[in-house]
This record gives structure tokens, C-alpha cells and sequence, in this order.
């Protein structure tokens, strides 16, 4: 494993800016800011004519480290341990897992959290438990 | 002009990530590793992340939610469900298990792709395949009949 360390005010700040952007999207379009919603609704059946705006939140999401690494000539640290095996088993389950509880760590997590609602508030125990039960067991385990 | 707000909307959320440290899934899985905490390897970051996310968030829904009326759109879209279903658990425990696996929810994989990543392009690649298995199923009409669920995306 890759040691990391604890950054309590950069992480604070971060999450602020999440937040913003959470209470922009719903000034400006009325939605939910939950990321797996909006990736998932980039495919059909499309229910509604909002494609163009979620492809352009999709897009900001990708184009942040590129305006990162424009301002400031690097990008932070990424360290991705994963083999190949793994990630394509992690990244189905995560896509449908997400779309089937209705919502990620942004839209129940954060989103959820915050309208007090109570099915986010289960969905969040609930991820938050599996993630950890599945750490201990991969890097403990064995 | 509302597509364009919306990039930018995207872009500060993206930022908010990278600058929260959770664009790096290796601070994820040492936050999600109890087994840190006595090895004295476990990154609280994560916490602080969900914190400032939910401080900024309960504050401002409360403001905007006062308006008549969003400003590009002709009303609010708030999720409205309260029961507890079986896709609610069986949902988050399968996403979980995906995000225990990886380091890599939803939001951070498709940020990772900005770094240039392969690995996040598999990954990202993987998890579109599973978000469209899910609306799949979802749509299924005998899933519709029984199961019944009101939008299979709703947040």
C-alpha cells in the first residue's frame, strides 16, 4: 500500500468547493449534483432533453486536472495500486451498484446528506460498510 | 449560456476533488482501511472532505430551495421517496464493494481521466458498462412489474 497523509484543511476546502458546485447545479438547473446519476443518464433510455448539460458537467469534472495543470504546470499525486483484473470487476460493480441504489458517494452522500433524508442516510452507511469490509478483507487477508 | 454554466459547475467540483485529495484513490482506501488505524496508517481525510461537502451543501440547499424557481430550469427536482427498499441496501453494498476494490467512486474516476490516466480510463470504461447493465435491468418489463421503481436513476 501507498502511505498518504492526512490533510485536514486541504480536504476541508475541497469539500467546500464540492459543496458549492452541489448548490450551483441546483440553483441553476434545479438537480441533484449526484455524479453517478448524471453519467448514467449520458446513456438511453433518455427521458428528459438535459443531455447537453450533463455532458458539459461530465466534461468540467475531466477538465479539471487539464486546468490544474495549465495553472500551476503539475498535478497532484495519483497512485493507482489496482491491477487491470481488478479495476474492470471494481468499475462494473461501482457503475451498477451506483445507478442501482440511485445514487454515489455526491448524490446520497453529499446531496442526501444534506436534505436529512433518511434513504441516503442508509445508502451512505451501507457503501461506507462495504468499502471498508472490502479493504480489510483485500489488504488483511491475505 | 446554461451549458456553459454547467461546465463550469462541473469544473468546481472537479477541482473540489483534486484539491480534497480524493482525485488519488490510494487517500480513499487508507481512509476506508480500519486496520490503519492501529498501524497508524489510517488518512482521515476523507471525513473532512464529506464535512466541508455537507456543511456548504446543507447551507446553501436551504437558501436556494427558498426560490420560486431555478434560474435555467422551471422547477426544483428533489427525490421524494422515503421508503426503505431492497435496491437501497442491495445498491451501496455492490457500489461499495467496487469502491472498496478500486479507491474509485463515480465522481474521482471520471476526474482521473483528466490526469491522463489508463488505468482510470479501464475503470471508467468498466464502470459504464455496469451503469448501463443496471438501467438495463431496470427497464426490464418484468423487473418493472415487480419491482416498480419510480425513476430506476433517481437519487
Amino acid at each position: 500500500m501507498t502511505v498518504t497523509f492526512f490533510t485536514p484543511l486541504a480536504s476541508l476546502l475541497g469539500g467546500a468547493l464540492i459543496g458549492l458546485s452541489a448548490v450551483l447545479l441546483m440553483w441553476a438547473t434545479g438537480r441533484i449534483a449526484g455524479v453517478s446519476g448524471i453519467a448514467a443518464r449520458l446513456f438511453p433510455p433518455y427521458e428528459d432533453g438535459e443531455f447537453a448539460g450533463r455532458f458539459a458537467f461530465v466534461a468540467g469534472l475531466v477538465a479539471a486536472p487539464v486546468a490544474v495543470r495549465l495553472a500551476t504546470g503539475s498535478l497532484p499525486e495519483q497512485t493507482i495500486a489496482a491491477g487491470l483484473p481488478v479495476l474492470i470487476v471494481a468499475g462494473v460493480l461501482t457503475g451498477f451498484g451506483s445507478v442501482w441504489g440511485s445514487g454515489c458517494t455526491s448524490g446520497h452522500g453529499v446531496c442526501g446528506l444534506s436534505r436529512l433524508s433518511v434513504r441516503s442516510l442508509v445508502a451512505t452507511g451501507t457503501f461506507m460498510a462495504a468499502g471498508t469490509v472490502t479493504v480489510f478483507v483485500m489488504r488483511h487477508w491475505s | 449560456m446554461a451549458v456553459l454554466i454547467q461546465f463550469a459547475i462541473g469544473l468546481v467540483f472537479g477541482l473540489g476533488l483534486i484539491v480534497s485529495g480524493m482525485s488519488n484513490p490510494a487517500k480513499v482506501l487508507n481512509f476506508l482501511d480500519v486496520g490503519g488505524i492501529p498501524a497508524g496508517t489510517w488518512d482521515p481525510s476523507l471525513a473532512f472532505v464529506m464535512a466541508g461537502a455537507v456543511a456548504v451543501t446543507f447551507l446553501g440547499f436551504n437558501r436556494v430551495l427558498k426560490l420560486a424557481r431555478p434560474f435555467f430550469a422551471r422547477r426544483f427536482y428533489i427525490p421524494t421517496r422515503t421508503d426503505i427498499d431492497p435496491r437501497i441496501i442491495v445498491g451501496p453494498t455492490i457500489f461499495g464493494i467496487g469502491w472498496g476494490m478500486a479507491g474509485f467512486c463515480p465522481g474521482p474516476a471520471l476526474t482521473a481521466l483528466g490526469f491522463g490516466s489508463v488505468s482510470a480510463l479501464i475503470f471508467v470504461a468498466a464502470m459504464c458498462v455496469g451503469m448501463l447493465l443496471a438501467r438495463f435491468i431496470a427497464h426490464l418489463p418484468s423487473v418493472t412489474r415487480y419491482v416498480a421503481p419510480a425513476d430506476p436513476v433517481e437519487t
